[in-house]
């Protein structure tokens, strides 16, 4: 690629000569011709010292590809971003690809009680499962914060158990008798399940999966590609763990691991335990100053700094530029409060599924942190908090989260809500002369520079239309994959184009920025869902 | 607001008369945004729609229309031996060229529009809006005095066998407004090719052929400039002795640049007082164009920038050979000339016909560069090569893509 470079300035070079001096045009060629064949010779040669130089160091055990042991350096040494200066160990990636939304309605102030009283568990929150499970409770039931709620009958071993302790207050039906959520009114001061946790450090994997699958912390592990929670004899290549978020409004990590910095190191180490390759923390390396202790001085792990716009804190960005998943391999990821649950567990012998959750978005009267639990209710969550009008509830950030009733409950993963307006107005030629101020990556309405935050709504800005716009997506998915052609590939059910294409290193919030920018406003979220399950189905 | 809901009253019954109900549709979102929210997946969409990525495109075009209705009557004048200087006869110019100019811009749209809500409602689908762009070219790349029923013609083939066949915007294999064009090329070559047809208001180009103003001249614009004091179209007008109507790119085959600076300075060539299809002789304007479009990201700039790397290789390796004189010129020179810029920023610039990979982008610029120089110079039969080589390379641009995306597959492969 240098080569073709160069020689393609060269050829300019020689073309602007022979522009000066008209008339002498065929001895302009002929000189250039053998300057262009010397000049090749030449390159070629210190080509192949170099590539022997490359070898030399393989030998050595050095990587070659990571580092350049080359005779001079190449194009991607002299342009490298430069690394923060606490960015220290570890990889470092920037991306130039992607976009911030800067929104409205950011978290603000100290992390305050969330006073919440109810709490649910939906198993529609996990992909794949049956959707009628046994609930092992009824209404009326007493149960401690990691007594079992439910389990899925086709994977009887792996237990999904109450965050809190209390009475189970309801087990609510949704579409054809499937189970929609089990809903339990916590008490005052919650009680917990005592386990006996092993010493990590000497039991075998299989004891360890099987206390892991029968605490309830199994189903806090996601496995790609197709997002599962894992059959307990998987065995996954890597583990990754990103440990920030850059989604519109998404929480703040180094807020939340304050004061968990043990429980999220003994967390690693527990995964350490079930990888055959490593794990991977993704870390931030946006700011101007590093991210939290706990994060930065984690032990036990492969470190990765990723700077750049959104996606930068997406997972499966992060996967993709530090080892991509291959063939069929699997591979796991956790979030942060995940891992935290996962090393609590281990360091109190209890089931703690405390979170942090971020209230976000425009239509809260104050946005701030609280503390509560995993699947809160959303009623009790923003009581009093919440602005008049019609506005959209969202378990999630507003790329990739899911529309949710104001009397439900975050979702099983979700550390984020966020309140919107509904954006259900005609707008007198909006599309010409837009009147407010909208998020875009367009160079054709105004941006109001990178610390303006803007109001959301709901609207879809436009009608859909068929895929007109190329190379888009693109601009926005630091990942060397072709959306747009994955997408027809899934449309038109290609599947071993879909493969080709890297559907396996996909997932809905991956390609949810790609879909934001869309100009012909498709769905590509769940057209690569549907792709997905399509190729899941296949394997 | 009350203005919707008078909107909403009047809309029509989308059973008993689909046809009135798709132009009602297309009218009311052309006024209205939908009121239409975010359904699963994301909440919140980008402010860009494919209405506004239209009109964009359509806005980088004005100064070109502006530009070009003017210079119709310019060169009009200039082949009567009148008003030589640019702004003189002005008020005549500009009469003269909206005379023109209006029925074949009215024309495209009513046939263009009318096939496109005609299929539209058929389909029972929203109108879509790639017609805006193609509708908006389509003019510009026509010779002034064309025929209104031929450019009907040109125009129906182009979206009925160019775009609806293939199943509408987004579909098609091959530009729209060129397809339009290549057909008149094509069915009637003398109406668009030769010196006799960039000219326009005479019978022919030849010594004192007489003028042929009509009803809108002599009868409405003349009374008009009575009423104001100003003069008006004189019926005795009429070609002076000498004048050839030739375009700078017929004069270059005949005698390479000299021959071309006897008749055009370079500053005409470049601000496009010259004869030609009626938007692409400003080049100044053509470059502004470019450069909005290349700001918001609505044209990609790697075809831009791939077709100039086209032509100036491909001229340097015909400098290097310059065996007719043609092969002499330069490529600042061919820049100067005939129509490389308008196709470079508005006609191979169309993403759905153009390749659709970032690397596909670069090969298909510099491709069409090459292929369009070459025909430009060496083919007698064809005066200009932009339009055949844009074609051409709409046709191979899936071709091109197909090994951009296997290249990416077998890298991903490898890696297992």
């Amino acid at each position: 690629m240098i080569k073709l470079k160069f020689t393609f300035c060269l050829v300019l070079l020689a073309n602007m000569l022979s522009a000066q001096g008209q008339g002498s045009g065929s001895n302009m060629l002929l000189y250039s011709v053998i300057a262009v064949c010397a000049i090749l010779v030449i390159w070629a040669m210190l080509g192949l010292a170099s590539n022997l130089m490359k070898i030399e160091a393989g030998k050595h055990g050095l990587d070659p590809e990571k580092e350049n042991y080359g005779v001079f350096p190449g194009l991607t040494d002299l342009f490298k971003a430069k690394r923060p200066s606490y960015a220290v160990g570890g990889t470092f990636h920037k991306f130039d690809k992607g976009f911030d939304i800067n929104l409205e309605g950011k978290p603000t102030g100290s992390i305050e009680e969330g006073n919440v009283s109810r709490f649910a568990i939906r198993p529609t929150d996990f992909n794949g499962m049956s959707p009628i499970p046994k609930v092992t409770v009824e209404v009326g039931d007493e149960v401690k914060a990691g007594d079992v709620l439910f389990f899925d009958k086709k994977r009887p071993e792996i237990n999904y158990v109450s965050p809190v302790s209390g009475e189970v207050v309801a087990v609510n039906r949704g579409d054809k008798r499937s189970i929609a959520d089990v809903v339990i009114l916590a008490d005052k001061n919650i009680s917990y399940k005592k386990f006996n946790t092993p010493d990590i450090n000497e039991i075998d994997r299989a004891t360890l999966v099987n206390f892991l699958a029968e605490t309830g912390v199994w189903p806090l592990i996601n496995e790609r590609p197709f997002d599962l929670v894992p059959a307990l004899d998987v065995v996954p290549v890597n583990i990754f763990i990103s440990t920030f978020d850059t989604a519109p409004l998404a929480p703040n990590t180094n807020v939340v691991i304050s004061g968990n910095e043990s429980s999220f190191q003994k967390g690693l180490e527990v995964l350490a335990k079930l990888t055959s390759g490593s794990v991977h923390l993704g870390l931030d390396a946006r700011c101007d100053h590093a991210p939290a202790n706990g994060f930065a001085n984690a032990q036990n792990v492969k470190k990765h700094w990723f700077a750049g716009p959104h996606p930068a804190g997406n997972v499966g960005i992060q996967i993709h530029h530090t080892a991509p998943i291959k063939g069929s391999d699997k591979v796991w990821t956790l979030g942060v409060q995940d891992v935290i649950t996962l090393g609590n567990l281990f360091l109190t012998g209890e089931y703690h599924a405390d979170r942090i959750v971020a209230l976000t978005g425009g239509e809260l009267h104050t946005p701030k942190y609280v503390k509560t639990y995993q699947g809160a209710s959303v009623a009790d969550l923003v009581k009093g908090n919440i602005k008049e009008g019609e506005n959209r509830v969202i378990s999630g950030d507003v790329l990739s989260g899911k529309q949710i009733d104001a009397d439900s409950f975050l979702g099983f993963k979700d550390d984020q809500l966020t309140v919107i307006k509904e954006g259900n107005d005609y707008e007198l030629f909006g599309w010409l002369l837009p009147l407010s101020p909208r998020p875009s990556i367009s160079g054709t309405i105004p941006s109001f520079g990178k610390d303006y935050e803007y109001e959301a709504n709901t609207n879809t800005r436009g009608e859909k239309r068929a895929f007109v716009v190329t190379g888009q997506y693109e601009s926005v998915l630091p990942m060397d994959i072709y959306p747009q052609h994955l997408m027809k590939a899934i449309i038109t059910n290609d599947f071993e184009k879909m493969e080709g294409l890297g559907i396996t290193e996909l997932t809905e919030e991956d390609v949810a920025l790609c879909e934001f920018v869309c100009t012909s406003k498709n769905p590509l979220q769940s057209i690569l869902r549907q792709g997905l399950n399509a190729v899941q189905e296949q394997s | 607001m009350a203005l919707v809901d008078f909107f909403k009253k009047i809309e029509p019954d989308k059973k008993k008369s689909p046809l009135l109900h798709t132009a009602y549709d297309a009218f009311f979102t052309f006024a209205f945004t939908p009121n239409t929210v975010t359904k699963g997946g994301v909440h919140i969409r980008d402010g860009m729609d494919l209405k506004r990525l239209m009109v964009t495109v359509v806005i980088s075009m004005q100064l070109c229309y502006l530009f070009g209705t003017y210079n119709i009557g310019h060169q009009h004048f200039v082949a009567a031996g009148q008003y030589l200087g640019f702004l003189e006869g002005f008020h005549l110019k500009l009469a003269h060229g909206l005379i023109q100019l209006l029925p074949i811009f009215v024309v495209a749209h009513v046939v263009g529009l009318g096939i496109e809500f005609y299929f539209a409602a058929k389909k029972g689908h929203a109108v879509e809006e790639g017609f805006l762009v193609s509708g908006a070219l389509i003019p510009l790349i026509m010779p002034p005095d064309i025929p209104l029923w031929m450019l009907a013609v040109a125009v129906a083939f182009a979206v009925i066998i160019g775009k609806e066949a293939f199943g509408g915007t987004g579909m098609n294999i091959w530009n729209v407004a060129l397809l339009a064009r290549v057909f008149v090329f094509f069915a009637y070559p003398l109406t668009i090719s030769g010196d006799q047809c960039w000219i326009s208001g005479y019978e022919k180009i030849a010594d004192g052929a007489a003028s042929t103003y009509g009803w809108f001249h002599t009868g409405f614009f003349n009374s008009i400039f009575d009423w104001l004091g100003l003069e008006g179209f004189n019926t005795a007008n009429k070609v002076i002795d000498g004048f050839s109507g030739a375009t700078p790119l017929a004069l270059a085959y005949e005698g390479g640049w000299d021959k071309v600076t006897t008749v055009f300075s370079e500053s005409q060539m470049l601000w496009g007082a010259i004869p030609g299809s009626i938007g692409e002789t400003n080049k100044i304007f053509i470059v502004l164009g470019a450069l909005i479009l290349i700001v918001t990201k609505v044209a990609s700039w790697r075809i831009m920038a791939g077709m100039v790397v086209g032509l100036i290789g491909t001229t340097w390796m015909l400098n290097a050979l310059g065996s007719t004189p043609f092969m002499t010129v330069t490529w600042t020179q061919h820049l100067m000339m005939g129509s490389f810029l308008f196709s470079m920023a508005f006609m191979a610039t169309d993403p759905v016909t153009a390749s659709s990979t970032n690397t596909g982008k670069w090969i298909y610029g510099i491709l069409i560069g090459f292929i369009g120089i070459l025909i430009r110079v060496m083919n007698p039969a064809y005066p200009e090569g932009w339009m055949l080589a844009i074609l051409f390379l709409n046709t191979f641009a899936p071709t091109i893509d197909y090994f951009v995306i296997e290249s990416n597959i077998k890298k991903r492969l490898s890696r297992a």
